[in-house]
């Protein structure tokens, strides 16, 4: 017994440690060992149905398909490849650089920034809940995580990498030769393990226990009078907020056209009518999850609104109020005038704090397999763990309210 | 004698039951109360009886199986009052509600709005200017919407969006944009309704975008649907305010919609449009939206002096037939393909426009005897069908206070402090087993209400929030982990 114990904690810390890198054999939480040896997602959204499976609905509403059934040993070596630098041109910038857990798995930017300080025409979404989204990106133009992460990596303006010197990279780095032989079955290194790698760690990170997920789950005390009070604003069919940022996940994954203004002096993002060749859908984008908004400063596909009152704001300005002149664009019909008052839009900003939930927020590398120092986003202090104390369940004083 | 373990565990049910049902309490709310006070007293299970008198608020039902009635006396009805200042009077979420008997008035959003509630029913309810929508379930499944007066709704009256197994039984609607809207939902049975003086009596849509993307089997019958002719007043943009003024029925891309017995007279622009989307205009496209309305049928319908004044679209149309009034049936193909596989009974008897490729439902000559009673399955007809409800209730949704549950609390919420081996927000799993061995129930007890037990640790939070009997369930499961 005392053994086993002293070989598990050796195993905890296997991977904080510079000289030996070892994959950790323990789902992240959320996720559940299953006999076949594979991480699966186990949460209370799980008891609730949803029609036809679309994870839509109100309080008590099951989730989307989730992408799971990834090794533990895989996702942990996603999180150390998405912290690792190594996989860019110049070993500068990695998916933590513009996905930084600190800032809510986004970097507080309006546009995000690549190697050599080359803008990106997007700010970065939250990374959070990625694993349930069937369309990703704000045009909603890739299917699936490994398709969508090619993107980055291999951009001029995002990582500059190009597959071939990636493969070379890696496959030079014993370290790394060594977790991918463990994480896929002593296969050859290649490519395809780095997108499944990444794309394991991305869909552990859950974050289905906030506050509001109390509420829903029949804690009423968990919300106070005034986030109540927002909570029936947002789903309300004045405001209709909840008609397409949809419970459980606060989006039903569906292409809108808001008519959101860009950044002074930028031309219009035609957003999903550019890849899909529809013109109707010019201006659309996919509905983005509003879980953990809070940390992910600055809103929009533009990044251009500093905060969620000015954001919640927007859609009280009228229908199609900043539509550039000449512009025709199908609207969509929720985009509305509903004279929300100032305390309705307070009341709105109360309730999307209470979408916040890091509790499972993964750790940080203290050392990478390349020697560099993980990468991390704009203003946040390099080092590995971080501050987890979120506690989730409500607080004696919140309880005494009403 | 030894009672199975079955057997026992059935009983214990049926106690369980008994007891819940012993427990129904009946909470009163009288003018000058809240009702929203009584909703947060109650179980489920209860009832609250509302008196007559003026309620200005906001009530919201996020727990099962509550009953919110109206008392009315002598004709006073309780009345919720919006003021054009309230959003909606009621929205609620939990499964098995019911209301009935209000007067509803004034609101800026619904009066009923439902998100994801199952087994609901809407009943009895009197409903004058709301704003948007007066009934409006949404993400529900088997619900009943009945005998309810509605008017002056600026968009639908009665919308079922995004719905499954819901009966739409003799309400009457008038004055609303449209009067009755069954849309992106599957098997709705509409009946016995009164649907006249709105811009369009009863709709079946399917709307690009949303993200349940069919609406089919839906049974339109013997409702009375008569002189939809009030001009458009919906909010520009809204999806229904391309809806012409006139329109009795219309069919936008639904499939497999049944109009059988039908009375539909003095629409002006025309008795039934069946159409594609290409109708309403200024929506973005969705791939995995199918625009075509396929497989409807056009049984027997009463239908006369539909088409006296067309809208000017449907006008342009007849026009290319040399009549000057609209039809009782019109299908509008657009730019789309043609409507696959749907009939008409009987088409010589109305005046049509575009029903070429139409077949004939060869719907049997009904008999008077057969109209009569208990009507007996007769081919051709959906005589057979009293409703489109589930004969079981759907599903409840809860998390089951057993092994289970305890596995989906454990990992969504324990699990993002505890792991078996390593320290992390508390102690490793090990650690708690090694100094608690097996009695959940001292680990039950403390995760109520935590106190301060490492130096080197946070206070947990507490976890009573959970039942005692899920908190020992957690328990068990905690120390049964082993990895
Ligand atoms: C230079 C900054 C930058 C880097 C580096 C970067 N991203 Fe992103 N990421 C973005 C931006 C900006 C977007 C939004 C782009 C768009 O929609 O056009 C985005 C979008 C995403 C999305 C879609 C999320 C959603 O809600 O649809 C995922 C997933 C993602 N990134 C994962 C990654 C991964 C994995 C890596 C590393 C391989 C990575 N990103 C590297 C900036 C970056
Ligand atoms: C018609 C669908 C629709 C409705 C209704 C709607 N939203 Fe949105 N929301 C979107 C879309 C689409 C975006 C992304 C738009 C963009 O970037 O151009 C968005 C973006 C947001 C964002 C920023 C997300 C981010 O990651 O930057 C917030 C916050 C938000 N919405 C809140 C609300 C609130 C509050 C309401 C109700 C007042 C609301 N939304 C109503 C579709 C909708
Ligand atoms: C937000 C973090 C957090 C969550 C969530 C949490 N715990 Fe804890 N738990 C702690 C901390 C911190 C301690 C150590 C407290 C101390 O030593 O004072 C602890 C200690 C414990 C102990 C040991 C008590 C003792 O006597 O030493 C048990 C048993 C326990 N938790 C069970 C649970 C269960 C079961 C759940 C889920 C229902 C849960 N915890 C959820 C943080 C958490």
């Amino acid at each position: 017994m005392r053994i086993l114990l002293v070989i598990l904690l050796y195993w905890a810390q296997g991977s904080a440690s510079a000289d030996t890198f070892e994959l950790s054999p323990f789902c992240p939480p959320a996720l559940r060992l299953d006999d076949a040896g594979r991480c699966t997602l186990h949460s209370q959204y799980q008891a609730y149905g949803s029609l036809y499976d679309k994870g839509v609905g109100g309080l008590k509403t099951g989730l989307p398909p989730v992408r799971d059934g990834f090794t533990p040993q895989q996702i942990d070596l996603g999180r150390l490849l998405f912290f690792d630098p190594l996989l860019s041109r110049d070993g500068s910038v990695a998916c933590s650089s513009c996905h930084d857990p600190a800032l809510g798995f986004s970097d507080g930017r309006a546009r995000s920034v690549g190697v050599q300080g080359t803008p990106v025409q997007r700010s970065a979404p939250s990374l959070w809940n990625v694993a349930f989204l069937e369309r990703l990106l704000w045009d909603g133009s890739k299917q699936t995580l490994e398709e969508q992460l090619q993107g980055p990596l291999y951009a001029p303006n995002e990582m500059g990498g190009d597959p071939q010197t990636l493969l070379t990279t890696l496959q030079d780095n014993a370290n790394y030769r060594h977790l991918f032989a463990t994480a896929f079955d002593d296969q050859p290194l290649a490519l395809n393990q780095v997108y499944t790698a990444l794309a394991a760690f991305e869909s552990s990170l859950i974050s289905l226990n906030s506050r509001y997920d109390l509420y829903a789950h029949g804690v009423h005390s968990a919300l106070t009078a005034n986030e109540k009070e927002g909570l029936n604003v947002f789903r309300s069919f004045v405001a209709r907020c909840a008609e397409c940022h949809t419970p459980p996940l606060f989006t039903n994954q569906q292409i809108a056209v808001l008519g959101v203004p860009e950044a002074e002096g930028r031309p219009l993002d035609p957003g999903a009518a550019a890849t899909t060749g529809d013109a109707s859908q010019r201006g659309g984008f996919r509905v983005p999850s509003l879980r953990n908004i809070a940390l992910t400063a600055p809103y929009m596909h533009a990044g251009n609104f500093a905060s969620l009152r000015e954001t919640a704001a927007f859609y009280t300005g009228g229908r199609g109020h900043a539509v550039p002149e000449g512009e025709e664009l199908n609207l969509h019909w929720h985009i509305w005038d509903p004279q929300l008052s100032d305390r309705e839009l307070d009341r709105l900003v109360d309730f999307l704090m209470t979408l916040t939930d890091q509790a499972f927020l993964p750790e940080i590398p203290l050392a990478l397999p390349s020697g560099l120092p993980p990468a991390r986003g704009p203003g946040v202090a390099t080092g590995g763990s971080h501050a987890l104390n979120i506690h989730t369940a409500p607080t004696a004083q919140q309880k005494a309210l009403p | 004698m030894t009672l199975s373990k079955t057997a026992l565990f059935n009983l214990t049910t049926t106690l369980l039951l008994l007891a819940g049902q012993a427990f129904a309490a009946v909470h009163d709310v009288r003018e000058g109360d809240s009702i929203q006070a009584a909703v947060e007293a109650a179980q489920p299970g209860d009832t609250i009886l509302v008196h007559p008198g003026i309620y200005r608020e906001t009530v919201y039902v996020d727990k099962d199986d509550i009953t919110l009635r109206g008392v009315v006396v002598e004709g006073e009805w309780p009345n919720l009052e919006g003021d054009k200042q309230l959003n909606d009077a009621i929205l609620y979420s939990g499964n098995g509600f019911t209301v009935e008997w209000f007067k509803i008035t004034h609101y800026k959003g619904n009066a009923i709005m439902g998100q994801a509630g199952n087994n609901f029913s809407i009943r009895n309810n009197w409903i004058v200017d709301t704003g948007v929508y007066g009934i409006f379930p949404e993400f529900g499944e088997n619900g009943l919407i009945e005998n309810n007066v509605l008017s002056g709704i600026e968009d639908a009256a009665i919308y079922v969006g995004m719905c499954d197994y819901i009966d739409v039984r003799n309400n009457r609607v008038f004055e609303n944009v449209a009067g009755i809207e069954i849309e992106n939902s599957r098997h709705a049975l509409v009946e016995g309704n009164i649907a006249h003086d709105n811009t369009g009596g009863i709709l079946v849509f399917i709307t690009p975008g949303l993200p349940i993307k069919t609406s089919y089997d839906a049974i339109v019958r013997r409702n009375t649907v008569i002189n939809n002719n009030t001009p458009n007043f919906a909010i520009p943009g809204s999806l229904v305010s391309t809806i012409p003024a006139g329109t009795g029925i219309i069919v936008n891309s639904g499939d497999d919609v049944v109009i059988e017995d039908n009375i539909i007279t003095g629409n002006n622009t025309a008795g039934i449009i069946v159409t594609s989307q290409d109708f309403a205009t200024g929506v973005a496209g969705d791939p995995a939206s199918d625009p075509n309305p396929d497989r409807v049928q056009i049984l027997d319908n009463v239908m006369f002096n539909n088409g006296g004044d067309p809208a000017t679209e449907v006008k342009a149309l007849m026009l290319t037939q040399f009549s000057t009034t609209g039809p009782d049936i019109l299908a509008y193909k657009g730019a789309a393909e043609a409507e696959r596989e749907s009939c008409v009974s009987r088409k010589s008897a109305y005046r049509t426009y575009g029903l070429e490729e139409w077949g004939d439902c060869t719907s049997p000559t009904v008999r008077a005897a057969d109209a009569v009673g208990s009507a007996p399955a007769l081919a051709g007809t959906t005589r057979d069908v009293t409703t489109k409800m589930l004969p079981e209730p759907a599903t409840p949704r809860v998390i089951t206070v057993d092994a289970n549950g305890a596995k989906l609390v454990y990992q969504g919420i324990c699990a993002g402090c505890h792991t078996y081996n390593i320290r992390m927000i508390g102690p490793p799993v090990m650690a708690i087993k090694a100094q608690y061995g097996d009695d959940a129930t001292a680990i039950a007890q403390y995760i109520a209400a935590p106190e301060k037990k490492r130096p080197d640790f946070p206070t947990m939070p507490p976890q009573d929030h959970l039942s005692e009997d899920m908190r020992l369930e957690v328990a068990k499961y905690m120390l049964g982990l082993n990895k």
